[in-house]
C-alpha cells in the first residue's frame, strides 16, 4: 500500500495564489471527490501536483510513497506512478495512440531494454477490450479530431495501459453527454482497485451517481473546507454550492 | 584544407549556444588529405582539360564543359533572391576534381567518439562507419550494386556512372544532356556543367517497369561521393522506375561546395520516382538543381528529404510537357543551428489537363532556418490544368526561423489552383501532455516532430522512413534545456 500525501499546497500563477494550503491524504485503493465551484483550485490543485510549468508552488509539500515529488520533472513524476486524465487533452497530430502509448511504454524501461512488440500489442488489446474500446481506435492519431467522448476514452485506456499509482481525474464529465459519461464512468470503475488511488475533480455531483467515491471533499478559495462520505455529495446536490459559500463565509 | 577553416561555425559561437547538440560537432570534422593526382585548388580552363582528359571524354564534351564554365563565369551569384551566405564560397579556394582511389589518412581511432556514437546510435553498420568517417575512400558494397545492376540489365535497363555512360552509351546521353537543365539555367548548373564527374545514367526501355528501387548509394559508396554530380535518368514509353539517393547518415565531407544537377525524361506514360535522403555535415553548401520533363501521360514525383548542410538551395521541377502530364514534389527539410534550408519546388504547365502536387514540410530547431519557395506558372491558353500547394513550417524554439515565397502564376479561367499554408510552433500544453505520460521533453518533441511529418515519411521506402524516424530523434535531442 502507498499514499499520495498533499501538505498544506499552496499553488500560484505568477503572483496570484490559486491554491492556499490545502492537505488531504489518498491511500491506494480509494477514491476521493474533490469537488467545489468553478474557480475554485480544483483543477489548478492537479496541474501543480502533475507539474505543469506555469503553476508555482510556494508553500507545502506532495509525498507519493513517503517520497516528495516537487524536485521531480513531470515526466519523472510520471513515471513514479503518478497520471493525469485531462480536463482538456491535446490533440497529437500523426501520432497514432498505439505509437504514443508505446513510447510511454517504452520511457518506463530500463536503457537499452527494448519493448517486446508482439506482447505489448497483447496488452494493449487486452485493455483495450476490458473498456470495450474499437480495435481501430488505437490506429488514430492521438486526440486529434476527436469528439468529447472518444478523447476521455483515451485517457482511460492510457491509464489503463500505464498503471498508475495515483490518478488525478480532472473534470472527466465536462463535455459529455449522459451515455458517454457512462461508458467512461465504467471504465474507472474497471480500472479501480486495490493498487490505485484515484482524485476525481469534479463540478457536478452526476459522475458521483456512477462513480461512488469512498470520500467526497468540498473545495472553496484554494481550501478543502468540508470532508465527508458519498452522502456529502448528495447534501451539495440539493442545498447548491451557496451553501457552502454562506456557511464557509460564516466560519 | 584553409577554406573548411573559414567555413566552420566559430567555436565561441557554439559553445555559447544555449540549444547546442551533438550536430554541433559534426561540421567540425576535418582532416587532411594527401591528393596525389588531383585538378588543382581553383578553377579556370586548365582544370575543365584536365578532368575531361582524366576521363578520356570526347570533344563535344570537353566544348560543352569550356562553354559551361565561361557561362558560370559571366553569371552573377543569385544574391538578389537568395542569401547573402552564397558569397562567402570561395571559388578560388575549391578542388573540382580529386581522381579515384586517394585514400584519405587516416585511422579509426582518430575519429572522435561523438561522432562514432552518432553512427552507433543511427545503427549504421560497423563497415558503412568506417567509409562516412572517411577512414576508407571506399565502402565494400561493390556487389551489391552489380548484383542490381545484373538483374535490371536483363530487361535492357542501363544502370551506369555518368562517365561510363557517356562513354559508351553516347546516342541516348547525347540526345537527352543538358536538355532539360541548360547550362545557363543558373550559376550553379553552370559549375556543375564545367567540372561534372560521378553521378548516375539509367535508361529504362518502353514498357519496362523495373521491379526494385535503384539506389545510387550503392554505387556512389562504390566509387566514392562526386562534389559535382551530374545524373540523368531516361524512362522511356510506358517505362516506370523508382530510384533513390543518399542517406540518412552524416556525411562528412572534406569539400564545402557540392553542386549537382539532376535531369530525367519520362516520355510519354512513363514514371519516374526520385528520391533523396540528404544529410550533410553543417560545413557544406549544398546548391542542387533537379528538374524533370513528364511528356503526354508520364508521372514524375521527387520525394526530397534534406537533413544538415551550411546552405541547401534546391527546387526540384517538374516541367509538364504533354497532355495530362503529373508532378509532385514531397519535401522535408529539417534546418538546426547554422543551417539554412532554401527549398521548394516549381511546377511548370505547358499542357492542357497537366497536374501538379506539392507538399512541403520544414521543421526549424534552434537557430535554424528554413525558407520555402515555389513556382507554379500556368500560361492562359492551356485548360483543366490543376495545381495543389501545401506548405506547413513548423518552429521548435523561440529563434527558430521560417519564411515562404509562393508565386503562383495561373492565367485563364479554365484551370484551378489551390494554396494552403500554415506556420506552427510546437505547442507547449501538448509536449506537457507528453511529459505527463513519461516522456521527457526531448522525447516529446521528437514524437512531435514525427507526427509532423508522418503523412510525408510515409511515402518514404520502409528503411529510409525507419531512419529519418531515429536521425529526427538525434537531431531533437539538443533542441531542449
Amino acid at each position: 500500500m502507498s499514499s499520495l500525501v498533499i501538505k498544506d499546497l499552496h499553488v500560484a500563477i505568477g503572483e496570484k495564489e490559486i491554491v492556499k494550503g490545502l492537505s488531504l491524504t489518498i491511500n491506494s485503493g480509494e477514491v476521493h471527490a474533490v469537488m467545489g465551484p468553478n474557480g475554485t483550485g480544483k483543477s489548478t490543485l492537479a496541474k501543480a501536483i502533475a507539474g505543469h510549468p506555469d503553476y508555482t508552488i510556494t508553500q507545502g509539500d506532495v509525498l507519493m510513497g513517503g517520497e516528495s515529488i516537487l524536485e521531480m520533472e513531470t515526466d519523472e513524476r510520471a513515471r513514479a506512478g503518478l497520471f493525469l486524465a485531462f480536463q482538456y487533452p491535446s490533440e497529437i497530430p500523426g501520432v497514432s495512440i498505439a505509437n504514443f502509448l508505446r513510447a510511454a511504454v517504452q520511457a518506463r524501461m530500463a536503457e537499452g531494454e527494448e519493448l517486446d512488440a508482439t506482447g505489448y500489442y497483447k496488452r494493449l488489446y487486452s485493455k483495450m477490450d476490458l473498456l470495450k474500446i474499437d480495435r481501430k481506435f488505437t490506429s488514430r492519431a492521438v486526440n486529434d479530431g476527436f469528439s468529447g467522448g472518444e478523447k476521455k476514452r483515451c485517457e482511460i485506456l492510457q491509464m489503463a495501459m500505464l498503471e498508475p499509482k495515483f490518478a488525478l481525474m480532472d473534470e472527466t464529465d465536462s463535455g459529455l453527454d449522459i451515455d458517454a459519461l457512462r461508458i467512461v464512468a465504467e471504465g474507472v470503475n474497471t480500472l479501480r482497485g486495490a493498487n490505485l488511488g484515484i482524485l476525481l475533480i469534479t463540478h457536478y455531483q452526476r459522475l458521483l451517481d456512477y462513480i461512488i467515491p469512498d470520500f467526497v471533499h468540498v473545495m472553496y478559495d484554494g481550501r478543502i473546507v468540508k470532508s465527508g462520505d458519498k452522502s456529502l455529495a448528495l447534501e451539495l446536490e440539493a442545498k447548491g454550492y451557496d451553501w457552502v459559500k454562506k456557511e464557509f463565509a460564516l466560519a | 584544407m584553409a577554406n573548411i577553416d573559414t567555413l566552420a561555425p566559430d567555436a565561441e559561437q557554439v559553445a555559447e549556444n544555449p540549444v547546442a547538440g551533438i550536430d554541433q560537432t559534426r561540421g567540425d570534422f576535418k582532416y587532411d588529405v594527401t591528393y596525389a593526382f588531383d585538378a588543382g585548388i581553383g578553377l579556370n580552363e586548365k582544370t575543365v582539360d584536365y578532368i575531361s582528359a582524366v576521363k578520356k571524354e570526347a570533344s563535344w564534351i570537353r566544348e560543352f564543359r569550356h562553354k559551361a564554365l565561361k557561362v558560370f563565369e559571366s553569371m552573377p551569384m543569385p544574391t538578389h533572391w537568395a542569401t547573402k551566405d552564397l558569397d562567402n564560397i570561395d571559388f578560388t579556394k575549391i578542388r573540382y576534381y580529386l581522381s579515384q582511389g586517394q585514400k584519405p589518412k587516416r585511422t579509426w581511432d582518430e575519429v572522435p567518439d561523438d561522432i562514432k556514437k552518432t553512427f552507433e546510435r543511427l545503427g549504421i553498420p560497423e563497415q558503412e562507419r568506417k567509409y562516412l568517417a572517411g577512414v576508407e575512400a571506399q565502402f565494400d558494397s561493390e556487389a551489391a550494386y552489380s548484383n542490381i545492376k545484373d538483374i535490371v540489365a536483363k530487361q535492357g535497363v542501363i544502370f551506369v556512372n555518368s562517365t561510363e555512360g557517356l562513354r559508351e552509351h553516347p546516342e541516348i546521353f547525347r540526345k537527352f544532356f543538358g536538355k532539360v537543365i541548360p547550362t545557363a539555367d543558373n550559376k550553379f548548373s553552370a559549375l556543375n556543367s564545367a567540372v561534372f564527374s560521378g553521378g548516375s545514367f539509367i535508361y529504362v526501355p518502353k514498357g519496362v517497369k523495373v521491379a526494385q528501387p535503384l539506389q545510387a548509394y550503392f554505387r556512389i559508396n562504390a566509387e566514392n561521393f562526386g562534389q559535382f554530380e551530374r545524373t540523368l535518368i531516361i524512362a522511356d514509353e510506358g517505362a516506370e522506375v523508382t530510384y533513390m539517393e543518399g542517406c540518412t547518415a552524416p556525411k562528412f565531407s572534406t569539400s564545402t561546395l557540392h553542386s549537382a544537377v539532376v535531369e530525367l525524361v519520362a516520355l510519354k506514360g512513363a514514371k519516374i520516382q526520385y528520391i533523396t535522403v540528404q544529410n550533410w555535415s553543417n560545413n557544406v553548401f549544398n546548391l542542387v538543381t533537379k528538374r524533370g520533363v513528364a511528356h503526354e501521360e508520364a508521372e514524375i514525383k521527387w520525394i526530397d528529404c534534406n537533413i544538415g548542410s551550411r546552405l541547401t538551395m534546391k527546387y526540384p521541377g517538374v516541367v509538364l510537357k504533354g497532355r495530362k502530364a503529373r508532378g509532385e514534389v514531397i519535401s522535408i527539410a529539417l534546418a538546426n543551428d547554422g543551417q539554412h534550408q532554401d527549398t521548394g519546388a516549381k511546377m511548370i504547365h505547358a499542357a492542357d489537363e497537366t497536374t501538379s502536387n506539392v507538399v512541403a514540410k520544414s521543421i526549424s530547431v534552434g537557430q535554424g532556418r528554413s525558407t520555402y519557395r515555389g513556382i507554379v506558372h500556368i500560361p492562359k491558353h492551356l485548360k483543366g490544368c490543376k495545381n495543389n500547394t501545401e506548405c506547413d513550417a513548423l518552429l521548435i524554439n523561440t529563434n527558430s526561423r521560417t519564411d515562404t515565397y509562393p508565386s503562383i502564376t495561373v492565367r485563364g479561367d479554365r484551370n484551378s489552383v489551390q494554396h494552403e499554408a500554415s506556420v506552427s510552433r510546437v505547442n507547449e500544453e501538448m509536449i506537457f501532455y507528453m511529459q505527463q505520460r513519461g516522456l521527457t521533453e526531448g522525447q516529446a518533441m521528437s514524437l512531435a516532430v514525427n507526427g509532423f511529418i508522418n503523412d510525408l515519411a510515409r511515402q518514404f521506402p520502409m528503411e529510409y522512413s525507419v531512419e529519418l524516424k531515429r536521425l529526427i530523434d538525434l537531431e531533437m535531442e539538443g533542441s531542449v534545456g
